[in-house]
């Protein structure tokens, strides 16, 4: 850090990223509050230790491998070898994967990358509950969080990603790269999985399974929100000179840029993340007739919708891209579940997968021949770049995976939990112990009650 | 031809201003976000309206009324 002015930016960036990993922290509070106010009291427990174990699994995998594979993959393997260069700084045995008084970035940034891992899987861990085994789900969500969605980062998240190079893909706040892939993912697990005993009549009309905690969602959907805000600003590289870049852009102006070194800025994202938010809120409540848990997530998918685009977009393209993604996510959802007789128990497929499928198509009309990146020689944004990326963000590295490896799980009877384990409930098949305790502690007490007190007359 | 005004960022930043596409339809875009906003309202007044009409008639149920007076 030679220079004041180095020293400065660095130590910045520095607490810049670590400030958004800890409102990132939050994203995952909310999904496991949303998830436990979703199920049903007898499977509280396992929900809740389904989530929680997603962190430090997909943390140690993603140390372990995760972060490798975003250096390494840009161009493997379709248009060239492993980048053994920038992969070697970044294995786990590397000095700069530790305390290192030469580098101040790696860990920040590292982790960022990290508390997006635990949403992809966080996402799937939603749609599944109630009847998947927790054995299974961890092993996607290493699958998801340490593999699958940091290949497509590396391909299309990354300045020097061949979707970007090539197919001008351009996805700055993960419409694509973390929802549509998450989405998919989900899809191709309950595929397999199957609906929850009673979601669908005989005739095969769909129920509704309330939530036990309707509050317990709201605010868990508002953590998420919150947490989000932290997402959008780590998506973003705080500020960075023309000659750090090294790409086209001339002259001494200093930037905050996009994933890709793209010129943006925080206050445009601002503005973007609130009308959307906005459009999403507004939309969802038409269309859903005020119910006010597609209210909320309509809010979330409204933001998700306008992710690809929100470097960019006017903050009344937000609001109107957001929209319009919500009325179409909410009418497929509904489609599909009566479709193929699919059990999305929180909405994630909609919410995220088809929200950010929308989202990076949606991109490619109203950003048309914007440059995808600083550097010379990248295609331009383009709607059919965007429709390919799409489709390999959903299909090919989203939802493919998950239903193979779905399909081996319950050929090996490791996917769902027997059928009378689900009708008994998850809390007392697997924390026995924990029910039976409070069940001889209220004895207990009862029966210190008795000698105490007399009853009154 | 780019929506956003540049086709690469070969530019000095300095020189920059408005990133956003279409540029000069400002009053344009605000004009429909107007609209969808207004729209929204108008499509409230009207199911609200509607929604209450339904729910005069069901209250006319004195016993159900009772019911949800007495669950608070």
């Amino acid at each position: 850090m030679d220079g004041n002015l180095n020293a400065l930016t660095t130590v910045f960036t520095e607490f810049y990223y670590w400030v958004t990993v800890v409102f990132m922290f939050l994203i995952h509070v909310g999904f496991c509050m949303y998830e436990v106010g979703a199920s049903r009291r007898r499977n509280h427990m396992h929900t809740l230790m389904k989530n929680v174990m997603v962190i430090p699994l997909v943390t140690v995998t993603f140390f372990f491998f995760g972060w490798w594979i975003y250096w390494a993959f840009p161009m493997f393997p379709f248009f060239g070898g492993l980048n053994h260069e920038m992969g070697s700084g970044n294995l786990p045995w590397a000095q700069t994967m530790g305390p290192n008084a030469a580098d101040r970035i790696t860990g920040v940034f590292w982790a960022a990358f990290l508390l997006f891992s635990w949403t992809a899987a966080s996402i799937v861990s939603g749609a599944v509950i109630e009847r998947i085994r927790s054995s299974a789900l961890w092993v996607h969500a290493v699958l998801i969080g340490s593999v699958w969605w940091i290949i497509d980062a590396a391909w299309g998240w990354h300045y020097d990603g061949w979707m970007v190079k090539f197919l001008g893909y351009h996805d700055a706040y993960a419409s694509g790269v973390i929802h549509a892939i998450a989405g998919g993912y989900a899809l191709g697990v309950i595929a397999v999985l199957g609906p929850r005993i009673g979601k669908f009549a005989k005739d095969g009309t769909p129920r509704d399974i309330p939530p036990h905690n309707p509050w317990m969602l709201t605010i868990g959907i508002f953590l998420i929100y919150t947490g989000f805000w932290g997402f959008y600003a780590a998506c973003n590289v705080p500020v960075i000179s023309p000659e750090g870049i090294g790409g086209q852009i001339t002259g001494t102006t200093w930037t905050a840029t996009n994933i890709y070194l793209a010129p943006t800025s925080l206050s445009g994202i601002t503005f973007n993340f609130l009308m959307s938010l906005s459009g999403g809120l507004m939309a969802a409540y038409v269309v859903s007739k005020g119910d006010a848990f597609w209210t909320f997530s309509g809010g979330l998918a409204g933001v998700i919708t306008a992710s690809a685009g929100n470097d960019l977009y006017h903050p009344v393209q937000a609001m109107l891209i957001a929209a319009v993604g919500v009325v179409i996510v909410y009418r497929l959802h509904f489609w599909v579940e009566r479709r193929f007789k699919l059990d999305d128990a929180v909405g994630a497929v909609a919410v995220h997968g088809y929200a950010g499928f929308v989202g990076l198509i949606i991109a490619g009309f109203v950003l048309w021949g914007a440059p995808s990146s600083p550097y010379e020689g990248y295609a331009t944004v383009n709607p059919l770049g965007q429709f390919i990326g799409a489709m390999i963000m959903f299909f090919g590295l989203g939802f493919l995976p998950a239903f193979a490896v779905s399909k081996i799980q319950a050929a090996m009877g490791v996917l769902r939990i027997p059928e009378e384990v689900e009708l008994e409930g998850l809390d007392y098949a697997e924390h026995h112990a924990y029910e039976e305790a409070k069940e001889a502690i209220i004895e207990a007490d009862k029966a210190h009650l008795a000698t105490k007190l007399t009853p009154a007359e | 031809m780019s929506s956003i005004g540049y086709e690469s960022w070969a530019v000095d930043l300095a020189d920059v201003g408005p990133i956003y596409p279409f540029q000069g339809s400002e009053m344009l875009m605000v004009a429909l976000g107007v609209i969808f906003w207004l729209g929204w309202h108008r499509i409230q007044f009207v199911r609200e309206s509607e929604h209450l009409e339904r729910a005069k008639k069901r209250a006319l149920d004195h016993e159900k009324v009772q019911q949800s007076v007495e669950r608070y």
